[in-house]
């Protein structure tokens, strides 16, 4: 009987030790924390990224909005979370500007880099009713007024500033020929543009699409090494001026630094079958949010290349500290 | 004809009746409890619409966001906890009608008034969606910042007694707005290097807190109290809404137009057309000093009014693909992933599945009356337990709706600090709810205000140099000033005479 008992408490022991190793990763719900509000456009690619992992996973996977901070409060929260596997996030292009203007330490290299799954590079949009017919147009109108045309789109130092900004340094023009009003989004700052309180919007395509469409806005140039396919007649920067600047906002999967092998190993193919999915790749192109992929070696080679160009132009334009 | 024909046959589909009636019971469930609101029942919804049709993926949200904003009213009415921000506006209003035994009356009236409202906003968006939504566009930071002001006007308004308290309140707000990095320099203030503080003051906690906790506090400091007033005989929720239909009918539509309004800007939704109504209707009442007593006529009117914001925000949406409120927000990405793009054509391309969602604005609001009245009964019973067994519980369902909005336990720390706040601030006689409002349009009038000087190069009047600006601007200031101009002309002409 003694023996017995102990023979079974050991049996246990061994079940309970081999339950909490990863192993049988998962065997309980995931959370993905999302550092930005829901209805935005992270936030819609988490929910979807979520549900289709759910049915990958076997295992509920909660998509949880942690806001506030201009990213900073949800990025915290994935980079604290333990490396267990159970706290996954999206992490955004911010990461690798916020340290720069010193609101946290936090940078790509505090994460464990899943995949990058999408990209969606800077346009410049004027109302449809505004004089400017080409992005030449709009730079002289700049160059010739400094100061008189306002840009809006995003808050204050954030990537579509950062677009604009650099933007016009690369065109010899002083970046602060074009004054920053911050705004909630693309949204707001289109719809201000519209109403006329602001003269450009440089947010990327997806975001302007429904004002694209209705007419509203005019689209002059997109900062990319191509054409969108859903919008061909918009032309590259270096098409239109020559000037070789581009400028992208891109989404990763990512855990917590020190994610066990044992997790990445599943998760990885998990998200690679997702990606390739049809459910996937109909929203993206639906949304018109640009299908990207890089994993491994190459996402943590991408991370760190875009760190190192946000900080540079970050510095030449003033945001940096 | 054919499309509308077409419509109804999309929507009379037993499949869709089914997802309609199920997203009700859900909504009236998430707006029930506190801390999670309309935007978070949309949110939730999300995932299971994505393997729906568009018609019941649409229908599914329509319902939930309707029932969930009129729900928000039953915690609000019954144990002063508002069950979403759109209630918060007359949630003291309508505790103290439950004080008074009219617990009934005050959820009847939230009720068949929401319904009312919903349906004013639903006939306006079907008939003039295209011409609002251009003067909606129309709106921008000079604009805005007009209708913060007047926003903010209505806390001397909305509070009971001295209005120099109501302000002292309202500037508290304002004070702890200021908190966090979300401002217009993206500069993090008062954060003390707290990253949760850099997130800003949460306002769900911050509002649990003041109305709830503080009640609760209250409690525990004298528990010998007056219990609550409840009549055994229990009515009809229905009675005397005939009346209060005829009596109230200017109350009914001006608090629907003004909703529809608000909802069908950018920039303002359910929440501050409930606050703008309310004080509206306090301001033109003919019994201005009932209102705080637990008096029927701000609910009508505020309660009709966030209701057809409801339906007012998906104007722009529709039309533009400018979210009106954080709900249309995230009905645009459906819409989109629905092959239903936003925008003019979208009256073309998908007349029959338009008018299909048209129609389930009418339904939704329509279920509203048998749904919401067993919700009331249901709840109602709450009212009949012992105070020490229902305030604990009470208790519970507020860190739970403090934990639940952002997932943290920071937030019922906020909601114990506010608590205790609130507290103090009504034993002194300081009214809470301008301090509510005040955390609610403080972030607004800062971005309005820094965004319109950047704009004008720092010039002042260029918040009257636009047309409507002006106008609003006008407006403002002489709410302010007449008052004080009236005094000093009297008192110019007494000695005359």
């Amino acid at each position: 009987m003694n023996r017995r008992s102990l023979f079974a408490l050991a049996a246990g022991a061994a079940m309970v030790a081999f339950a909490g190793t990863a192993a049988a990763w998962p065997t309980r719900p995931i959370t993905m924390v999302v550092p930005w509000g829901a209805g935005g456009g992270t936030d819609a690619t988490a929910r979807v990224i979520g549900s289709l992992l759910e049915k990958e996973l076997g295992q509920p996977v909660n998509v949880v909005n942690r806001t506030g901070g201009s990213g900073v409060v949800g990025h915290t929260a994935i980079a604290t979370a333990s490396p267990d596997g159970y706290t996954l996030g999206i992490m955004t292009v911010e990461i690798n500007m916020m340290h720069w203007q010193g609101l946290t330490k936090l940078t790509h290299e505090n994460y464990t880099p899943i995949a990058i799954y999408n990209i969606d590079p800077a346009g410049v949009q004027v109302a449809a009713d505004a004089p400017y017919k080409s992005i030449k147009d709009l730079l002289d109108a700049i160059k010739a007024n400094p100061g008189k045309l306002k840009a809006s789109g995003t808050g204050q130092g954030g990537i579509w500033h950062l677009a604009i900004a650099g933007m016009l340094k690369d065109a010899g023009i002083d970046p602060a020929a074009a004054p920053w009003v911050p705004s909630q989004g693309a949204a707001s700052g289109l719809q201000d543009m519209v109403a006329g309180g602001v003269q450009v919007v440089p947010c990327s395509i997806p975001e302007a699409r429904a004002m694209l469409d209705a007419g509203k806005v005019r689209s002059l140039v997109i900062m990319d090494g191509k054409r969108n396919p859903v919008y061909p007649d918009v032309p590259t920067l270096k098409e239109a001026t020559g000037s070789d600047w581009t400028m992208a906002a891109w989404r990763a999967v990512v855990g917590p630094k020190g994610l066990p092998k044992e997790v990445t190993d599943k998760l990885l193919p998990a998200l690679k079958k997702i990606h390739g999915s049809k459910e996937f790749r109909d929203f993206m192109a639906k949304q018109g949010f640009g299908v990207f992929w890089a994993e491994g070696a190459e996402a943590t080679a991408f991370l760190t290349k875009s760190n190192t160009a946000l900080g540079d132009v970050m510095k030449a334009v003033g945001i940096a500290k | 004809m054919d499309a509308l024909l077409t419509a109804f046959g999309l929507v009379l589909d037993p499949y869709v009746l089914l997802v309609i009636a199920g997203s009700a019971a859900f909504g009236l469930f998430v707006g029930a409890v506190p801390g999670l609101t309309a935007t978070m029942a949309t949110a939730l919804l999300v995932p299971v619409t994505f393997f729906m049709e568009p018609v019941p993926a649409i229908a599914a949200i329509v319902t939930a966001t309707a029932m969930a904003i009129f729900s928000g009213d039953i915690p609000g009415c019954l144990v002063r906890i508002p069950g979403t921000p759109a209630s918060a506006a007359y949630t003291d209003e309508a505790y103290a009608m439950t004080r008074k035994g009219q617990a009934e009356q005050a959820l009847g009236a939230g009720l068949v008034f929401s319904a009312l409202g919903g349906i004013f906003g639903s006939i306006v968006l079907v008939l003039a969606a295209p011409a609002l939504a251009e003067v909606a566009l129309r709106f921008s930071s000079f604009e805005y910042f007009w209708l913060v002001c007047l926003g903010l006007t209505c806390a001397v308004f909305i509070s009971t007694g001295d209005p120099v308290k109501g302000l002292i309140s309202l500037f508290l707000g304002l004070s702890v707005s200021l908190v966090g990095l979300d401002n217009p320099a993206g500069y993090p203030r008062l954060t003390f290097g707290s990253i949760e503080l850099l997130g800003s003051v949460s306002f769900i906690p911050t509002m649990i807190g003041m109305f709830a906790v503080s009640e609760i506090i209250r409690w525990a400091a004298s528990p010998g109290a007056a219990p609550f007033h409840v009549q055994n005989n229990i009515g009809n929720v229905f009675t005397g809404m005939g009346r209060m239909m005829v009596t109230y009918r200017r109350q009914l539509l001006r608090g629907s137009v003004l909703g529809t309004l608000i909802g069908a800007l950018p920039g303002a939704g359910a929440d501050i057309a409930a606050w703008i109504a309310y004080a509206m209707s306090k301001k033109l009442s003919k019994e201005p000093e009932k209102f705080g007593t637990g008096h029927p006529e701000g609910i009508v009117e505020s309660g009709a009014a966030n209701n057809a914001a409801v339906s007012g925000a998906w104007i722009p949406a529709l039309v533009f693909g400018i979210p009106g409120d954080s709900i249309t927000a995230i009905v645009i990405g459906v819409l989109y992933m629905k092959g239903m793009n936003p925008g003019p054509t979208v009256f073309m391309n998908n007349a029959p599945q338009l008018y299909a969602v048209f129609i389930v604005f009418f339904i939704a609001n329509l279920m509203m009356l048998p749904f919401g009245w067993a919700a009331i009964k249901a709840a109602k019973q709450i009212l009949r337990m012992p105070r020490s067994v229902l305030m604990p519980i009470i208790l519970l369902f507020c860190i739970v709706g403090s934990f639940a909005i952002n997932n943290t336990a920071f937030g019922v720390g906020l909601m114990l600090v506010f608590g205790i706040v609130g507290y103090l601030m009504e034993s002194n006689g300081i009214p809470v709810a301008p301090a509510i409002l005040g955390l609610v349009l403080g972030a607004l009038l800062e971005d309005t205000f820094v965004s319109s000087m950047i704009k004008s190069d720092g010039n002042i009047w260029g918040l009257f140099e636009r047309p409507i600006a002006g106008t609003l601007g006008a407006v403002t200031l002489l709410v302010w000033f007449a008052p004080l101009l009236i005094r000093t002309m009297r008192r110019w002409q007494a000695p005359a005479s």
